[in-house]
């Protein structure tokens, strides 16, 4: 039997999980990435490497250590260098000495062929197609139920009257959700879970205000990668809107033609060309969030990632031309929370009393 | 006479201000750090007392810059707010209408805009030190000029020479460059300001539009061959406050008499000044994070603990802040 293993990322860790499990492999699950993950990782990569990649291979190392004899990871098409990074994490894990399978996912659309190759090479159990369909419907309503309670915890963390009693709801919710088994039983979980965390005792503040989070799709969904930058948030009475979930990425990638249509649309006009990443979502995100009256935008990315480089340098702009303000923060392997804390707390403030300035005005 | 008290513990110095309540600075320290957050405070408030008007008591208190959670437990603060908001507070007080703000501390700096009375955006230095008080600091030491008569001395040159200031690596270098092909002393500190500004406005005032009047503030704002290079590159007039190092007390100050309007203070009074504390540390265990945790003490009592991610140390309750005896 396979040992299966794979990038932590977000809420996905336990669907991928039972997919996996289901397909009749045994799973290394990986764990929430750690500063230990990214002492392994930041060892052994190449150092003008962006913090997805260092991150991954730690997890992968973590995972090779553990008995793992599989890696299923995504590709990625167009010119940002994280295309490659299977690749070139597949050398450097086989150079450590380790030997295993790198099973890489692209995009169905353009590697029909060798997305069912994959399948088939991860299907040990031999799920017929109709079982298949339904393994990955049920995996889906769980993604579906865990993104939508997880967005659902950004809006009430800014309102609870306790801190830390959102977030322990949220748990709660997340462990019934992946207990349960039936496609009905993920559903009934879900909404239950939701009614729970929409239960906390909260207060109506005046003084909240709503951030969207935009940028590369790796430190966007994997908090331990963005310092918990939604908790901060929210324990500054900040509601927060993320651009990208994984939901909504499978869709917008993998399923529909030309997804994302809208965002694209929206960034045309200061971004006509796909350079690569998320940098064009980037700035899409920004312009709609601003037209839904959300009230800053925080745009994170990777040290030295360029799609987001090239946002940066084309936000200033979306900023003035919309009203919105802009934060662009970029990661690396810095750990301390407090430079990052400061400029979001600033953040917080600036917004917090141009609204209540606006409103004292109106 | 209601006095309030802001205190900044940034990384190089420690700032206190006393403002009375139409906001006029009554006293102000300005003391190194040294690493030693705590005790700087403490010297701080024994002078600051020391300096106190008879009749007048402390009606709230502020606590801003890199440590103000800690000098916040410390001295029992009614606000605790960052330094950005804190400086354009001050920088708005000094001079309404102000559109732009220039701070340069000891390891940081900073660009405030402000538009129509309302911080509208601002940037921070990130991953160098590059143009900031420090290396002015360091350059000065080697050159064997005392950082006080710095700006004297630049300010009496003729032809500066240019200097690399994208990175104090290359500044150094290049510096050393021109000092032994024989250029003047005086050539080489203003050309060294100059850089610091090109430095400056690239990359934290990078994609900002600077408008006038602009608030220059920050220990370095003592500097006035940096005031003349601001002045040279942007074209405009830079406005030095008085009290210009001492800005972000004086933010806290009157964040403090705002917050507080008619309340209660939550100041622990002057007697903190001898007051014992201890901090120790340690890594928590409980996942491979490792947090190193913080705790604070006075007179063993626990007063505050931070440090992790996870927010389980923060909290405690009445029968742990008390040691086991």
């Amino acid at each position: 039997m396979r040992k299966v293993t794979f990038p932590h990322m977000g809420v996905s860790v336990h669907p991928l999980t039972v997919l996996l499990q289901e397909l009749g492999n045994e799973v290394i699950v990986p764990a929430e990435p750690t500063a230990g993950t990214l002492n392994l990782g930041t060892k052994y990569a190449p150092e003008f490497a962006c913090l997805p990649l260092k991150i991954t291979l730690g997890t992968y190392l973590e995972g090779l250590k553990r008995g793992a004899d599989t890696i299923v990871t995504s590709g990625g098409v167009g010119p940002c260098r994280a295309g490659y990074y299977s690749s070139l994490q597949k050398r450097i894990l086989e150079s450590l000495g380790y030997s295993f399978d790198m099973i890489v996912f692209e995009p169905p659309r353009s590697h029909f062929r060798q997305t069912v190759t994959n399948i088939k090479q991860l299907n040990a159990a031999r799920l017929s197609i109709a079982s298949l369909g339904y393994l990955v419907y049920r995996v889906w309503l769980e993604l579906l139920a865990l993104d939508r309670l997880e967005a659902k915890l950004h809006q009430v963390r800014a309102r609870e009257i306790e801190t830390g009693e959102a977030e322990k709801r949220y748990r709660e919710g997340v462990a019934a959700i992946q207990s349960a088994t039936s496609p009905r039983a993920i559903k009934e979980a879900g909404k239950e879970a939701l009614r729970f965390l929409e239960a906390t005792p909260q207060m109506d503040r005046p003084e909240i205000v709503k951030v969207g989070i935009v940028g590369e799709i790796y430190v966007l969904l994997e908090p331990a990668a963005n310092l918990y930058i939604e908790r901060i948030l929210g324990e500054l009475h900040a509601e927060v809107r993320r651009s990208m979930s994984v939901t909504g990425w499978t869709m917008d990638n993998a399923v529909v033609e030309g997804g994302g249509f809208d965002v694209k649309k929206a960034a045309a006009l200061y971004l006509p060309e796909m350079v690569g990443g998320h940098g064009q979502d980037s700035v899409g995100h920004t312009i709609l969030y601003a037209k839904e009256g959300v009230d800053g935008v925080i745009q994170l990315a990777p040290f030295t990632c360029i799609p987001e480089i090239v946002a940066k340098g084309i936000l200033p702009k979306v900023s003035e031309d919309y009203g919105i303000p802009v934060l662009s923060i970029f990661l690396d392997e810095q750990t301390g929370q407090a430079g990052l804390r400061t400029r979001l707390e600033a953040f917080v403030d600036m917004l917090r009393t141009k609204k209540l300035r606006k409103r004292a005005v109106a | 006479m209601r006095l309030y008290l802001g205190i900044d513990v940034g990384s190089v110095s420690t700032d206190l201000a006393l403002v009375d309540e139409a906001r006029r600075v009554v006293a102000g320290v300005y003391l190194r750090t040294r690493g030693r957050p705590i005790e700087a405070v403490q010297a701080g408030l024994a002078e600051i007392e020391r300096a106190l008007p008879s009749g007048s008591k402390i009606c709230g208190v502020g606590t801003t810059g890199s440590g103000r959670y800690l000098a916040g437990a410390v001295v029992g603060s009614d606000v605790i707010k960052n330094e950005i908001t804190a400086h354009a507070v001050a920088a708005m007080d000094f001079l309404p209408g102000v559109q732009t703000v220039i701070e340069i501390g000891g390891q940081d700096s900073k660009m405030i805009i402000i538009r129509n009375g309302v911080v509208a955006d601002f940037g921070m230095n990130t991953m160098c030190a590059a143009g900031t008080g420090s290396f002015l600091d360091q350059q000065s030491a080697r050159l064997g000029i005392p950082i006080e008569e710095f700006g004297d001395i630049a300010l009496q040159s003729k032809s500066p020479v240019r200097v690399a200031g994208r990175c104090t690596v290359f500044a150094e270098s290049d510096m050393i460059h021109k000092q032994q092909m024989g250029c003047r002393i005086e050539d080489i500190l203003y050309g060294l300001c100059q850089a610091l500004v090109r430095n400056y406005l690239n990359n934290v005032g990078k994609g900002k539009r600077v408008l006038p009047p602009v608030v220059f503030q920050g220990g370095v704002a003592a500097n006035k061959a940096m005031k003349r290079a601001f002045e040279e590159h942007l074209g405009m007039e830079i406005f030095v406050p008085e009290n210009h190092g001492i800005m972000g007390a004086i933010g806290a100050a009157i964040l403090a008499a705002e917050a507080v309007g008619q309340g209660v203070t939550r100041f622990a009074g002057f007697r903190v000044a001898e007051a014992h504390f201890e901090t120790s540390g340690f890594e928590c265990q409980a996942c491979p994070n490792c947090c190193e945790i913080v705790e604070l003490r006075k007179e063993s009592r626990l007063v505050a603990r931070w440090g992790g991610r996870c927010g389980r140390w923060e909290r405690f309750s009445e029968s742990e802040a008390f040691p086991a005896s």
